[in-house]
């Protein structure tokens, strides 16, 4: 571990860099060759080509830590947060390619419109408190809020809606499909101990399958394999979210069950 | 700033290439060997398909006592080998010529078909849909299941029902693996291995299905009121995380179950026995 | 300038982290059309990097906690130099504020019997703060923004539109509070709205509204080593002094202990104090617990003097002290600073801060994910075999806008008010642990309703001045002209004076701040330092004057930062300044010429206010500083309150004129 200054000093060497530069209009992928010190992330570089080289290449970020998700982009072709990105996962003579991410709108350089997800963040209807309860009176098992806690540590990175292939190869489908992002979401409430949807008519389960577009997702796990968070979104979320949509229109016995209690009511 | 929803592409061109998109002609940047994981899922596939149809239709060389091939057990009809003690279920007489496989094989190949890895399996590796992350799919239009024939994979759950009854005859089966080529109890060849290994992986697959996990608790809302079906999420949780290892490695021992009974029955080898 | 886009709301937040959407909550709520606008994505605001928790006496693990506990300790963190009023009230209502968070979605950590679980933190006496594993800031955030979503959805059902009353502006700077023209002198007028501009575009625009609810954050980017990201440039302070609004205590700036210290691209970034509050303990290079050698007089009685004491306290705290890893982080930050110096440090100048002899693997993955996360992915270090290296960070700013106690409401501006780390005076010199969220949210409601309720008292809308939205456009655009760069304000009066030289780079100048304000008045200060820092701020600030750019206004980070610069080197000087001034060691602030604390300075505050708020922030001679600084008396703490306190205790702190009283 002991590694002295002039280690680290000749630990730096020249890098590669080809960088996505342009607009909604047109755009190309600039070539830079920029220094790299021991112990770097793409963003580090990139932030140094804004200091040397290129002073308004357009970026987004905030905290550097992979806590907000606010740098995420595409590394060789990878959706990746730059920030979490080591420089030493790379060969040293190999040309990195930075680029926004493409399954939305370009604004400039490796910014992007990120509107879509907020458009179906509002969506998405939101926690239904139960009505029964004040304030300090919710009691809930840490093994009941365990599986949707998962969920909330979402950073909002976007980067699950950028790989999905749903939307990124279909522009089409913007309109009926949620992401997996907000199918995530939608899990997360309808696995809350206390929302209390159900009480107030909002069944989520199915409402995730008419009109959020669940059907659409065909469980190709792509959200999984980008997530900064390490959150099992198909395997936890989307699946189970299914699971339960199945429950609620494709299993005749609980079809039947819910005829008959609704029938009795 | 735009909706963000309504769709922008004027030129016709959709997906990476839509107009408001980043100027990059290329359908993908990756690096990496990105088509080897679809390439060897596509083969590995394959070559199942293969083997499997041509012992499924073969009819032949799939009883050698104690062993029944999994392929055709049970046996539901009359043309089936008779097997002392085994799944025989002639359930539809005489009437069927076919090879007896094809009665039962629809059971599993119905399960994995629409098990949860095997959609994203083969929707990666035949159909490229997508071929690999952040590798734009070939398809002009893309509507995944949400209409039929894909919308019908929901019934995963009712194959999964018969899965576990496929599993437990083959359970059964196994345990006759523990009797001589005489019908004899007490003993064990290198066969009975081979059934054991598979039908531990049979049930391991066939448990970490997520229609499984679903069942046993995943449908709950409130686990601290039900602490056995908890406990039993969560070991199923472990086992589903394991699903694909599972996918691929109770294939292979399938298909190597019934190709050691094809060896024992066409006469190429004898069984070693143990004891 | 007519041209530029108006728009008219109630109230305006500025900044989206926790204080800003809990006032732009309470706002809406109490019935007035809130805009919120913040420079990052909505969500994304710093208040995600918060780690441990919300202080809040709910008394779930430890029913003898209680409001007057919290009071207690957070008057002693602060070391009584904080209002005592403020304090009473984060006390009083933290546990509402978290509560509240419940039927909003959150999903905290939870206790064996399904109430809201809470753990230890330096400086609180009880397990007091609310979390969620050590990423509780990410769900303050979420849960607010899903409220805030929740609220449009409402919006959207009863008016049809999302945005009707309540409406965030992401990615968006506001560079100016505009008031109405007042009376004879400055900062007479009622505030009128704030002068925006649009990060993607570039374009400018007015938000008028009679009240105006900072929210900013704090100034942790003018220092090289800090926590904080680059949205922490002081926007808020700045806006404030520049309304005519005076900051206190800005000579308080805290260093959080446990910084990274290695690799160099991500030093600063936090580790946080959970890792100590679960058992985390500080060696030296000589595998020593020196934390055990820094207990101050004013704590002796409440840490432990020996490892097995504080390491029975995590089991048994009833009959063990507490280990002194978990004293206030001043004192922590001020130790580990003296074991480096010592030459008792870590390769790459921190000290080691261990958990993995002190847990099991499995359990901290579970407690500390994400810090187990941080280390491998960017240090290679696997936290559950190794130690982390780790050394002072600038993390917070205690100081900030003067504020009413009760509303929020910031001196002299009519219609300004001021909320979270922007404002003053609630930390005191120090601030602990968990107390930054629960502040958010106590104070971020208060400043949302007084906002609300002040912008319906008026009869008449304060009327923008257009001069005023002239002058910030041209103020704006400056950097456009800057030698070198393009000509876009060509001809304009101000510009007549401009300085010789060549147009300087933002980032560089950026840099040279950084490492200054590091250096010169870090956590140790000395007054030759801080002389030499004032005299590099004043070079720095007439150089800033031709800080250029290339390009154009779309999405111009250079752009960008030219214009945080000013807010930065308003900042810089106010800190210095009144680091300068304050002759005494306590909380956030150690001299080393004055290293006692003095009793006499406990209740004063040096208040900062910009010496021409009418001007442009700069003057031609270097010398002459922006800021004039003042002392100001602070109000004597209400008895009931100081009788919380023993006597002897009291007897540290107050002086023998106060206690007599």
């Amino acid at each position: 571990m002991s590694v002295s200054q002039e280690e680290q000093k000749s630990g730096a060497y020249q890098a590669h860099f080809r960088v996505w530069r342009g607009d909604e209009h047109d755009g190309d992928l600039a070539d830079y060759t920029v220094e790299v010190h021991e112990g770097e992330v793409v963003l580090d570089i990139i932030h140094r080509l804004q200091a040397t080289q290129a002073p308004d290449l357009a970026v987004r970020w905030n905290c550097k830590a992979g806590k907000c998700g606010s740098c995420s982009a595409e590394i060789n072709g990878r959706p990746r947060l730059m920030c979490m990105t080591r420089m030493s996962v790379f060969d040293r003579a190999e040309t990195l390619t930075i680029t926004p991410m493409r399954a939305f709108p370009v604004v400039r350089d490796l910014v992007t419109d990120v509107s879509f997800n907020y458009t179906k963040a509002r969506e998405i209807p939101a926690f239904v408190p139960p009505a029964e309860l004040a304030p300090g009176e919710y009691r809930m098992q840490q093994e009941d809020v365990g599986r949707s806690q998962e969920f909330r540590k979402c950073i909002e990175c976007f980067l699950c809606q950028d790989t999905c292939h749903v939307v990124r190869d279909h522009e089409e489908n913007k309109t009926a499909f949620a992401g997996p992002r907000f199918l995530m979401r939608i899990a997360e409430l309808d696995m809350h101990p206390l929302d209390a949807a159900p009480a107030s008519g909002l069944d989520r389960k199915a409402t995730a399958q008419d009109e959020h577009g669940l059907g659409y997702c065909n469980i190709t796990k792509c959200c999984t394999e980008v997530c900064p968070e390490h959150i099992k979104i198909t395997d936890n979320a989307l699946i189970p979210l299914k699971e339960r949509a199945a429950d609620r229109k494709y299993d005749p016995l609980v079809w039947l069950g819910n005829k008959i209690r609704r029938r009795g009511e | 700033m735009a909706t963000g929803t309504e769709p922008t592409s004027q030129t016709g061109a959709t997906g990476v290439h839509s107009a408001s998109r980043a100027a990059i002609p290329a359908r993908h940047l990756r690096t990496d060997r990105w088509w080897l994981a679809p390439a060897c899922t596509a083969a590995g596939l394959l070559a199942f398909i293969v083997y499997s149809t041509w012992r499924a239709f073969a009819n032949a060389d799939y009883y050698h006592a104690p062993y029944v091939s999994p392929f055709y057990s049970p046996c539901l009809a009359e043309n089936c080998h008779t097997m002392r003690g085994g799944p025989n279920w002639e359930l539809f007489g005489s009437w069927w010529g076919l090879s007896p496989a094809l009665l039962i094989l629809i059971f599993p190949l119905g399960f994995r078909l629409t098990c949860y890895y095997y959609r994203k399996a083969y929707y990666r590796g035949f159909w490229a849909s997508p071929p690999a992350c952040a590798v734009a799919e070939p398809h002009k239009k893309y509507t995944g299941e949400t209409r039929f024939p894909l919308i019908l994979q929901n019934i995963h759950r009712y194959f999964f029902y018969f899965a576990v009854l496929v599993a437990g005859v083959l359970t059964y089966d196994t345990a006759l693996t523990f009797r001589d080529e005489n019908y004899a109890w007490g003993h064990m060849g290198l066969g009975t291995l081979i059934f054991l290994a598979n039908i531990v992986l049979i049930w391991a697959y066939t448990l970490s299905c997520h229609s499984c996990r679903h069942i046993v608790g995943g449908r709950l809302r409130h686990f601290s009121q039900h602490p056995v079906r908890y406990r039993l999420w969560g070991w199923v949780g472990k086992l589903n995380a394991r699903h694909m290892l599972l996918a691929w490695s109770s294939l292979i021992s399938v298909a190597a179950a019934d190709f050691y009974v094809f060896l024992l029955a066409s006469g190429a080898i004898t069984d070693p026995r143990f004891f | 300038m007519a041209h530029v886009d108006r728009q008219a709301w109630d109230v305006v937040v500025v900044g989206a982290g926790g204080a800003g959407l809990r006032a732009a909550i309470e706002a809406r709520e109490a019935g007035m059309r809130t805009a919120v606008i913040c420079k990052s994505l909505f969500g994304k605001a710093h208040t995600v990097m918060a780690e441990g928790g919300i202080a809040a006496s709910m008394g779930n693990a430890n029913a003898h906690d209680n409001w007057q506990v919290h009071f207690r300790d957070t008057m002693r963190g602060g070391k009584f130099l904080n209002h005592w009023r403020m304090a009473e009230l984060h006390a009083r209502e933290a546990p509402d504020r978290v509560w509240e968070l419940e039927t909003w979605g959150a999903l905290f950590d939870r206790t064996a019997d399904g109430r809201i679980s809470q753990r230890n933190f330096g400086g609180h006496e009880y397990p007091r703060l609310a979390h969620v594993g050590d990423r509780t800031g990410l769900e303050l955030i979420r849960t607010l923004q899903q409220k805030i979503v929740a609220l449009q959805q409402e919006d959207e059902r009863e008016l049809g539109a999302y945005d009707a009353r309540l409406k965030v502006f992401q990615e968006c700077t506001v560079t100016r509070i505009l008031k109405e023209p007042g009376g004879p002198g400055a900062g007479s007028g009622k505030v009128a709205g704030a002068f925006c501009y649009e990060r993607e575009s570039g374009r400018f625009f007015v938000l008028e509204a009679p009240a105006v609810v900072l929210a900013t954050g704090g100034i942790g980017k003018s220092f090289k080593v800090t926590s904080n990201s680059w949205e922490y440039t002081g926007d808020g302070h700045a806006l404030a002094l520049l309304a005519g609004a005076p900051l206190i205590n800005m000579e308080f700036v805290q260093f959080h202990p446990t910084g990274m210290v290695w690799p160099p691209s991500v030093k600063g970034i936090l580790v946080t104090e959970s890792v100590r509050g679960d058992g985390g303990v500080l060696r030296n290079s000589d595998g020593k617990r020196f934390m055990f050698d820094y207990i101050p007089d004013v704590f002796k009685e409440k840490y432990a003097e020996t490892e097995e004491e504080g390491d029975g306290w995590y089991e048994d705290p009833e009959r063990h002290r507490r280990p002194p890893e978990l004293l206030p982080r001043d004192e922590v930050a001020r130790a580990i600073n003296a074991e480096v110096k010592a030459g008792r440090g870590s390769p790459h100048g921190g000290v080691y801060l261990d958990v993995s002899t002190r847990m099991p693997a499995e359990v901290i993955e579970r407690r500390l994910p994400s810090m187990h996360h941080q280390f491998k992915e960017l240090a290679d270090v696997d936290i559950t075999v190794e130690p982390m290296e780790v050394g002072p960070t600038c993390h917070y700013v205690m100081g900030g806008v003067e504020v009413d106690p009760d509303t929020a409401a910031a001196t002299g501006v009519p219609g300004l008010f001021a909320a979270g780390e922007v404002a003053g005076g609630m930390h005191g010199s120090n601030r602990l642990g968990g107390n930054s969220l629960s502040d958010l949210l106590v104070f971020g409601r208060r400043a949302g309703l007084h906002a609300a309720e002040y912008a319906a008292s008026l009869d008449r809308r304060p009327a923008v001045d257009p001069l005023q939205i002239d002058a910030a456009e041209a103020e704006a655009l400056r950097p456009f002209s800057a030698e070198g760069g393009q000509d876009a304000g060509e001809g304009r009066g101000e510009d007549a004076g401009r300085e010789t030289g060549p147009a300087e780079n933002p980032y560089t100048l950026h840099q040279e701040l950084q490492q200054a304000m590091n250096d010169l008045v870090g956590i140790i200060r000395k007054e030759s330092e801080m002389f030499e820092a004032l005299k590099r701020l004043a070079d720095l600030r007439v150089r800033a004057r031709r800080a250029g750019v290339e390009g154009h206004r779309q999405y111009n980070p250079g752009w960008h930062l030219s214009l945080d610069l000013r807010n930065m080197l308003l900042v810089s000087e106010c800190v210095a300044r009144a680091a300068l001034e304050r002759e005494e060691s306590r909380g956030g602030h150690t001299r080393d010429d004055h290293p006692a604390m003095d009793r006499g300075w406990r209740n004063i505050n040096l208040v900062c206010e910009v010496a021409h708020p009418q001007g442009e922030a700069r003057t031609a001679d270097p010398a002459l500083g922006q800021i004039r600084l003042s002392r100001r008396e602070t109000p004597p703490i209400r008895r009931d309150l100081l009788e919380l306190f023993e006597k002897d205790e009291l007897a540290k702190y107050l002086t023998d004129e106060e206690l007599s009283r």
